[in-house]
């Protein structure tokens, strides 16, 4: 993990929670910065898309012309909530575009609204023990493709998922103070 | 995962979702088209009302929440989260809006308060509150009731933002004093302004609130909005001042920039050019003392 730069997109939401998160999860050993344009990317070994709300994020991808850096983007990318909206190859509501970076069909505010907002223990694959996950008007995963492993799944649908370099979650780690999920996704970039 | 054991209200959910509305603008509406123009001019949440302050100003009389068939035609309209307000204290309109199934609520004093002694007990509802503060101790027994995000309420329905200058110059000062105290001193500063000592000490070695902190009441313009964020809002509220304005699609557009860009004066420059007339705004030290909004609640 030593010497690795983590970028957190940094157009709106809980981007402060994932700087610290990372911070903490590379320990030292590497770097966090916050990526507001294009040219923020480069260096970068990873980007993480933290949760907000998805409307908002996307548009501001789009009015800063940081769609196509995304895309051409050869890091890993580590997408929670929002996050895993954007990234998706499918979204059911037209208000958002899709990067199409993992190849998952999502669906927005699966559970309902915001008191339908929980928090549980999951099993995730990888993981010796149960992972304390928070779900905020969270996303899920109706299908995955081929070249996606599911990590966790949930009786109302798929919530964490790994394709290559990249991780997507409907929950926020960076919340919970349980950094191993961080890990997992540092070890394999 | 076992389905028992799923938690739901948890003050992590309520200050997480908070959270989410971060580097966001949070738009007044009273309608599904108005609910339509803020989302898709990137506003992170609506705010469902009966009037915009301005227009609560204008008819007088005892504002209330609003009708629930009106909070309902927004719920349907848009994606984003969507607030409601009530009135300060009335615990009952709090869980007909909870109900309806609202995102979070703002007890609010652009209402007329229905309880002049005790504002809701916020922990106990499952969504998420935001309340209204004009000094760190306001905000401090609004954090301890159970609130989730604070705004400095300034003055509702102005489009004058002296005030809500003035609330965030207060707040901010008075945590850049209490972050060098020691215990003893922190003890006699929470008594001092009525605050909880946890919660005193806790913002002191966060060096800030610890929850998220709006700022609302007079933001008129994309310059007034990323005044609010240099000055260390984390997002803000914007009322009558996107659908006062001669052209509201423009005017949301252009302050949704702003506050991503406040740093960067070229951008606001831009965004600002040609977006027609704000809202035209109040004199604040015109009011006399019950028109002052941000009185109410202590």
């Amino acid at each position: 993990m030593a010497g690795k730069k983590v970028g957190v997109l940094a157009l709106q939401g809980d981007v402060s929670e994932h700087v610290n998160a990372f911070s903490t999860a590379l320990g030292g050993g590497g770097e966090v910065v916050e990526v507001r344009s294009a040219a923020d990317l480069a260096g970068c070994d990873a980007l993480a898309i933290p949760g907000g709300e998805s409307t908002t994020i996307a548009r501001l991808i789009a009015e800063k012309g940081m769609r196509d850096a995304i895309l051409s983007f050869e890091g890993g990318i580590f997408a929670t909530c929002a996050g895993m909206v954007l990234v998706a190859s499918t979204i059911d509501d037209a208000r958002v575009e899709p990067l199409g970076i993992v190849d998952i069909a999502v669906e927005r505010n699966a559970f309902g609204r915001q008191r339908d907002s929980f928090e549980a223990d999951i099993e995730v694959t990888g993981l010796a023990s149960p992972f304390h996950a928070v779900f905020i008007r969270a996303p899920i995963a109706a299908a995955a493709g081929p070249g996606v492993e599911v990590l966790a799944e949930i009786p109302r649908g798929i919530v964490a998922v790994r394709q290559g370099k990249h991780i997507a979650l409907s929950f926020h780690p960076e919340l919970s103070g349980d950094l191993r999920l961080h890990r997992l996704f540092l070890e394999r970039l | 995962m076992k389905l028992e054991e799923l938690r739901y209200g948890t003050e992590l959910l309520k200050r997480g979702f908070a959270s989410m509305q971060k580097g966001g603008v949070i738009m007044d509406v009273v309608n599904a088209e108005q609910a339509r123009i803020a989302e898709s001019a990137g506003a992170v949440a609506v705010m469902a009302l009966e009037r915009v302050p301005a227009d609560i100003r204008k008819a007088g009389g005892v504002a209330r929440m609003a009708d629930p068939e009106r909070v309902i035609e927004i719920i349907d309209a848009v994606s984003i989260p969507v607030m409601g307000k009530v009135r300060i204290g009335h615990y009952v309109e709090a869980q007909v809006l909870e109900a309806l199934g609202v995102d979070m609520i703002d007890e609010s004093e652009v209402l007329t308060p229905a309880d002049e002694q005790y504002h809701v007990e916020k922990s106990r509802f499952t969504v998420p509150f935001v309340c209204g503060a004009r000094n760190l101790g306001e905000a401090l027994r609004r954090i301890n009731e159970g609130a989730a995000m604070i705004r400095t309420k300034g003055e509702a329905g102005t489009g004058n933002v002296v005030e809500a200058v003035r609330h965030m110059h207060a707040i901010m000062g008075e945590i850049r004093e209490i972050a060098g105290m020691d215990e003893q001193e922190l003890r006699a500063r929470a008594r001092a302004i009525e605050a909880p000592y946890e919660v005193l000490a806790e913002t002191a070695r966060m060096g800030r609130l610890p929850v998220v902190n709006f700022s609302a009441g007079g933001i008129a313009t994309p310059c007034d909005a990323a005044l609010m964020m240099q000055m260390g809002a984390d997002g803000v509220f914007v009322g009558s001042g996107i659908f006062k304005s001669s052209n509201p699609d423009k005017m949301a557009r252009a302050v949704v920039e702003a506050v991503h860009h406040y740093t960067d004066a070229k951008v606001i420059a831009e965004v600002s050019r040609g977006i027609g007339d704000p809202m035209k705004g109040l004199d604040v030290h015109e009011l006399k003392g019950e028109e002052r909004l941000q009185e109410r609640g202590w």
